[in-house]
């Protein structure tokens, strides 16, 4: 080899580009890709198998009347719990009227004006510390700030309890989102003789509002299946909402409670509202990605990517 | 050298109409007047010192080149045209005096936003907004409070013929910027920075990531911009410094070794350090 590559053209070395002889390296590369490949189907059992027992008991009830009916008494038939779905979107809302603009301009505070304050670092740090909280501890926290001295369970309690609960995860996201803008844009912004607010609402929060949403999204998600912070906080109602000040139903709740019952109708009625649970997080999903998806000119708005949350590099 | 110049294209530059942001310091038409005035500048990122005691008069509507190696200061200096070195932490000047037409830009009483307008920067690698074509020429109005459709319209089309960039874009102005190759992002920037009609134009290796083609668009568009804007550049590209500028700085270590006119600088330096670096025999 040596003595070919040293004397003439002609005699140029062949590259030496065929699969290795000994089998081995092969094997090892075929076995952990199928390994990889093998248990990222596993992680899919339990995820399909959840969707399909909630249709499989949900669909039989799932009639237009559940969700205008309201819960029926113990061991009596019909009945729907258009309360309890009315209940969960209330709170919800008034979750994210909370934690949405809290959350956003915590980030955009600690990540926009003052990175390394100490403030700054204090509420990073807690944030991290709170999204590890028991959901249960939410709840009593809205307990003593709202239900006591409002003097009564509440929907707005309620609202409070899941505010607190996604707050930290709302502004953890929201702060992942802005890192990301690449700084090249500040500096453009910048560059051109813009304010830090022009920087940061015209530049900076457009590019990081569909990752700012994802965020949101997650913590809707995670508020309307939630059970217990809202237990002891908007209780339960076998009557529509009449005000938030009231206690309210919840899909979740309703669940707990129904699934407990020794009533064969009842238990059905609590599959098909987890059913719809389900159902509304995904709505809520889809509808969120296809509006505040990044509307860059003169591409299609919908992709299937934006729905699963895939980004392409580069955009 | 200045012949050729003026002789490249002149795409829309000549009959530059008065543009939404008046400059009446510029109304003057003297040639050699001092633009940018440094006097013994001290710079340092923390503990480090990235300039030491850099003096030197750029002169106005010219363009003049910084080159040197790699980490000698160059960015650095630039960047404290505009006082974008703000933005960095612990980053600051910390002795001597830049005055831009007679105004010390370190004064605290200095407006940083309306400095930046004045001093527009092109930067290595292109960084056009997410937005439209059209959007990203109408931001530097739109920030200073420009609403008349009407004037954006007719600012965008200008400054896009004057980077030489209309006829490749004027179809799709509502596209993606992004959509955009490489040399025409960076066109936009600098057609981007012209918009808001600056004084100074800094630029910062604008060429460094384009292709020779590209390359000679840019620099043909450096040249028809000095009738109107000061413009100072970062290369590392020697013949490129020979060809668009007409003064050229040298630095090494944070230091300006030579700072003369560009053709006596390159075919007559006066530093060994200059000649050494001209040369190729280090760098
Ligand atoms: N943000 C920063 N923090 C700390 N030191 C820095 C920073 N930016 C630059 N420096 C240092 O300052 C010195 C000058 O850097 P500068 O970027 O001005 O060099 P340059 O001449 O532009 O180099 P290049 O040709 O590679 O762009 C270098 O030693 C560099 O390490
Ligand atoms: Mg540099």
């Amino acid at each position: 080899m040596d003595s070919a590559a040293g004397s003439s053209l002609a005699a140029a070395p062949t590259l030496k580009v065929y699969k290795p002889r000994d089998k081995t390296r092969l094997g090892m590369d075929r076995f952990w890709t199928s390994l990889c490949v093998g248990v990222s189907f596993l992680t899919l059992i339990p995820l399909f198998s959840i969707v399909y027992l909630v249709l499989r008991n949900g669909l039989e009830l799932l009639r237009p009347n559940v969700f205008t009916d309201l819960p029926p008494a113990p061991g009596v038939e019909g009945g729907g719990f258009g309360n309890a779905i009315e209940g969960t979107i209330v709170m919800v809302i008034i979750a994210l009227v909370l934690a949405a603009p809290l959350g956003t301009c915590s980030a955009i505070y600690i990540c926009e004006y003052d990175r390394r304050s100490r403030l700054a670092g204090m509420v990073r740090f807690i944030a991290k510390l709170l999204t590890g909280i028991p959901s249960i501890i939410c709840g009593v926290f809205a307990y003593a700030v709202v239900v006591i001295t409002t003097g009564g369970f509440s929907a707005l309690a309620g609202g409070v309890a899941l505010a607190v609960l996604v707050l930290p995860t709302v502004l953890l996201t929201a702060e992942q989102a802005l890192l990301g803008v690449p700084n090249a844009l500040r500096e453009a912004a910048y560059g051109l003789g813009s304010t830090r607010f022009q920087t940061i609402f015209r530049i900076v929060l457009p590019e990081a509002l569909p990752a700012i949403m994802t965020g949101i999204m997650l913590a809707v998600a995670r508020a309307a299946g939630e059970t217990a912070p809202i237990l002891f906080t908007a209780l339960f109602s076998e009557y529509w909402l009449q005000s938030i000040m009231q206690p309210a139903a919840s899909l979740s709740v309703l669940i707990y409670n129904f699934s407990g019952l020794p009533y064969p109708h009842q238990i059905k009625l609590a599959w098909t509202a987890s059913l719809v649970l389900v159902a509304l997080v995904t709505l809520a999903n889809v509808t969120a990605q296809v509006v505040f998806s990044k509307r860059v000119p003169g591409r299609k708005r919908f992709k299937m990517g934006w729905f699963l949350n895939i980004r392409r590099p580069g955009n | 050298m200045d012949d050729t110049r003026t002789a490249q294209r002149a795409t829309g530059t000549g009959n530059a109409k008065p543009g939404p942001v008046t400059t009446p310091a510029m109304s003057t038409g003297s040639t050699d007047k001092v633009m940018i005035d440094v006097e013994g500048l001290d710079f340092h990122y923390g503990p480090s010192k990235a300039l030491h005691g850099v003096t030197l008069k750029i002169p106005e509507r010219k363009v003049t080149a910084f080159i040197g190696p790699s980490g000698c200061g160059k960015s650095t200096l630039l960047r404290c045209f505009n006082r974008m070195n703000d933005l960095i932490d612990h980053a600051e000047v910390t002795a001597g005096l830049i005055r831009i037409q007679e105004t010390d830009i370190n004064d605290p009483a200095v407006d940083v936003i309306e400095l930046r307008r004045r001093v527009g920067m092109v930067f290595q690698k292109s960084n056009p907004f997410p937005k439209s074509i059209y959007e990203n020429i109408a931001y530097g109005l739109r920030i200073s409070g420009i609403r008349d459709k009407r004037v954006i319209d007719e600012t965008v089309e200008r400054s896009l013929q004057g980077a030489a960039l209309w006829d490749e874009v004027k179809d799709r102005l509502h596209t993606s910027a992004l959509g955009l190759s490489g040399g025409q992002q960076q066109r936009l920037c600098i057609a981007r920075a012209v918009a808001v009609q600056p004084e100074v134009i800094l630029m910062d290796e604008p060429c460094s990531a384009l292709d020779p083609i590209a390359t000679a668009k840019v620099e043909d568009l450096i040249c028809t911009l000095t009738d109107r804007f000061t413009i100072v550049i970062v290369t590392h590209n020697m013949q490129q410094a020979a060809r668009v500028s007409d003064m050229t700085a040298f630095f090494y270590l944070g230091r300006l070794i030579e700072f003369d006119r560009t053709d006596k600088l390159f075919s007559n330096p006066s530093q060994k350090q200059t000649e050494d670096y001209i040369s190729g025999r280090f760098g």
